[in-house]
């Protein structure tokens, strides 16, 4: 046989990869009810991308999720948490105070949290992502004559 | 304006946090970050003086995040002894920034720039948290936050010296374990009260008086935790490394603030939540921690005798000069701890200008070791007058701030009876003196080296810029004004705080 060796474990991963991906969805959006959310399906949905990093190369996950995106990413989440809680101030509330942001104090908390939970999963992936990069992406160790 | 009055607390804390993160975003530009950066410290120390204001129309505040009320929400609560704290972090983080533009662009890669404002912001935002937190595992979150920054700013002084990176690693390892004995500590207390707000736990401890077993292994873990981020003596090992290896802009702003922070958490812990009328925490305070205190004042002054780079001069002095605030704190009085409050603020604004005038001498001439200051007073007159006189408050002369405090604190002490530790300070203010004399010496009586002069024999003038020199002429300013007039001031601040934590006149 000829071509490529790896051909049953890119077919598997091919198959499981957005079944990963789909799952670290449901998790984040049923954090509310069940058990989960934001930093849980952050992990998995990076847990995803790792899996393709392993199976198809460091530099084919790097072009699916290229690292200037992760910077953003991580910075992103942090804002979204944060600019609800500057949202609950323009509100007249205290910083996170999710009660003041819809009609009645039920639906502020529920839209608040779901806000939240979105920044955390942004963070979250990118972080574990960006961690994974820099361990893949290691420089060979330095000569002695560089230091 | 009366918004700023009535959120200041959070803002302070969530400005520069949320700030961190867009600051990381920003493209590469020389003035861009910095000039972020510093707005958003003018803004936060502008939160911080409002903060102040309310505090002292309305004795305490209590900010309930989220609307949760206490205890079972996180609040953060301010009263007369974490308000002036408060500001005194944002006026010394104001002071580095703006030290920092000159600095940086010498130091940091252009690359790496964005993020280490960022990492500097998050600093702030964590040592802000820690002060005005009413919640105690909300402090161990904040004191992560600063510290992990911490760990990548010490990091980055590697561009300058790789030095700094095997520094980073160690504060890295230590600061984790000293962390990790913190929330040790507030775990055993959680299990022991129940409840992780401290004003609760305080109720809940006074009521079980002092508790059992559980809260003395506790409080010890407590103590040893902080003991390390504050650098109580055996435990300081990581602070002269980083200190003198990483940017110098952080240095100044670590050694102004990071063991503040967390000197103000011992008395907290101490003083708040666990009261000196347990018999464990009045043994683990009037002997070990004096003990250490002492111990750590002449043997830490000796070493900053002994050292060739004023960087690691200074900073073992920081050591010693911790040991002053904990001898306060282990005479168990108002007094005392008033004295070791008072020296708390005038360290940190004395470390804080020694350290950006040394830092300035640096991005001038590349020179950080003693025998290289020669003659550095001809070439770069202000920045060396403003050191002198901040060396001078260092050692304790009359008329500038180390000598109120020092006053202080040896009054403090002789009104317990204990005249030893009177004698103890003096030995290491004249310990000082000979450190601090030292240096002076060399950058006053030696001959600026060849390459500063001109060919005809003048001594060419190589001043810092104007952004570093404002900084470090203000705090040596502050330094004399404390000494003149403002303990008047500060006194009183002092004692406030004195009297929040001991009730009454302690022992």
């Amino acid at each position: 046989m000829n071509g490529d060796p790896h051909v049953l474990l890119r077919v598997i991963a091919k198959f499981l990869i957005p079944l990963i991906a789909l799952f670290a969805f449901y998790v984040q959006f049923h954090g509310e009810y069940g058990p989960g959310g934001g930093f849980q399906a952050g992990v998995i949905l990076s847990a995803s991308v790792i899996l393709y990093s392993l199976i198809f190369g460091l530099n084919a996950a790097k072009r699916a999720f290229p690292p200037v995106l992760i910077r953003i990413g991580m910075s992103l989440g942090v804002l979204l948490y944060g600019g609800t809680g500057v949202l609950t101030w323009i509100q007249g509330g205290e910083f996170l105070n999710y009660s003041v942001l819809a009609h009645d104090a039920i639906h502020g908390q529920h839209w608040g949290i779901i806000a939240v939970e979105l920044g955390v999963f942004a963070t979250v992936t990118s972080v574990m992502l960006a961690i994974f990069y820099a361990f893949g992406s290691r420089q060979p160790s330095i000569e002695d004559q560089d230091w | 304006m009366s918004w700023l009055f009535e959120h200041g607390v959070a803002f302070a804390i969530v400005l520069p946090l949320l700030m961190a993160a867009a600051v990381a975003m920003l493209p590469r530009s020389r003035y861009l970050a910095w000039t972020v950066a510093l707005a958003v410290v003018t803004a936060v120390t502008i939160a911080a003086i409002a903060v102040l204001l309310t505090q002292a129309d309305a004795g305490e505040i209590v900010y309930r995040m989220g609307g949760w009320e206490p205890p079972y929400g996180i609040s953060l609560r301010i009263d007369a002894v974490n308000a002036p704290i408060l500001l005194l972090i944002a006026a010394m983080a104001l002071a580095s920034f703006l030290y920092a533009e000159p600095a940086v662009a010498a130091e940091i890669a252009p690359e790496r720039r964005g993020p280490f404002y960022a990492a500097l912001l998050l600093c702030v935002a964590g040592l802000m948290g820690m002060v005005v937190t009413g919640d105690a595992f909300n402090v161990f979150v904040f004191l992560e936050v600063s510290s992990i920054s911490t760990y990548t700013l010490v990091a980055m002084g590697a561009n300058r010296d790789r030095r700094a990176l095997s520094a980073a690693f160690n504060y890295l390892i230590l600061g984790s374990i000293g962390a990790t004995f913190f929330v040790i500590g507030v775990g055993f207390l959680y299990a022991e009260t129940g409840t992780l707000n401290m004003e609760d736990m305080r109720t809940i401890l006074a009521a079980m008086e002092g508790g059992s077993r559980v809260s003395q292994v506790a409080f010890g873990f407590i103590v040893v935790g902080l003991g390390l981020k504050l650098a109580l003596f055996p435990l300081h090992t990581w602070l002269p490394g980083a200190y003198a290896y990483s940017p110098t802009v952080v240095t100044a702003f670590l050694a102004s603030t990071a063991t503040k922070a967390a000197l103000y958490l011992l008395y907290r812990f101490c003083f708040t939540v666990f009261d000196p009328s347990f018999d464990y925490v009045a043994v683990v305070l009037g002997y070990v921690v004096t003990g250490l205190a002492v111990t750590g004042m002449i043997f830490a002054s000796l070493q900053a005798f002994f050292q060739t780079d004023v960087r690691r001069t200074l900073a073992f002095s920081s050591v010693a000069q911790v040991g002053y605030m904990l001898l306060g704190i282990g005479i168990l009085t108002t007094a005392g701890l008033a004295g070791s409050y008072l020296h708390l603020i005038n360290h940190a604004v004395i470390k804080g200008g020694l350290f950006l005038a040394l830092g300035a001498m640096w991005y001038r001439f590349g020179i950080t070791r003693t025998a290289d200051l020669a003659g550095i007073s001809k070439t770069m007159p202000v920045t060396t007058a403003a050191f002198t006189v901040l060396a001078f408050s260092l050692i304790g002369v009359p008329f500038t701030a180390g000598f109120v405090s020092k006053v202080a604190l040896a009054e403090a002490a002789a009104e317990r009876g204990w005249w030893w530790a009177v004698g103890v300070i003096m030995i290491t203010s004249i310990l000082a003196l000979f450190y601090m004399g030292r240096i002076m010496m060399v950058a006053y009586f030696s001959d600026p080296p060849a390459s500063c002069r001109r060919a005809d024999g003048t001594v060419e003038r190589r001043e810092a810029p104007a952004l570093m020199l404002i900084p470090m002429v203000g705090l040596a300013a502050v330094s004399v004004l404390i000494g003149m007039r403002g303990n008047v001031v500060l006194t009183h601040v002092s004692e406030t705080a004195a009297q929040v934590l001991i009730p009454g006149a302690g022992l």
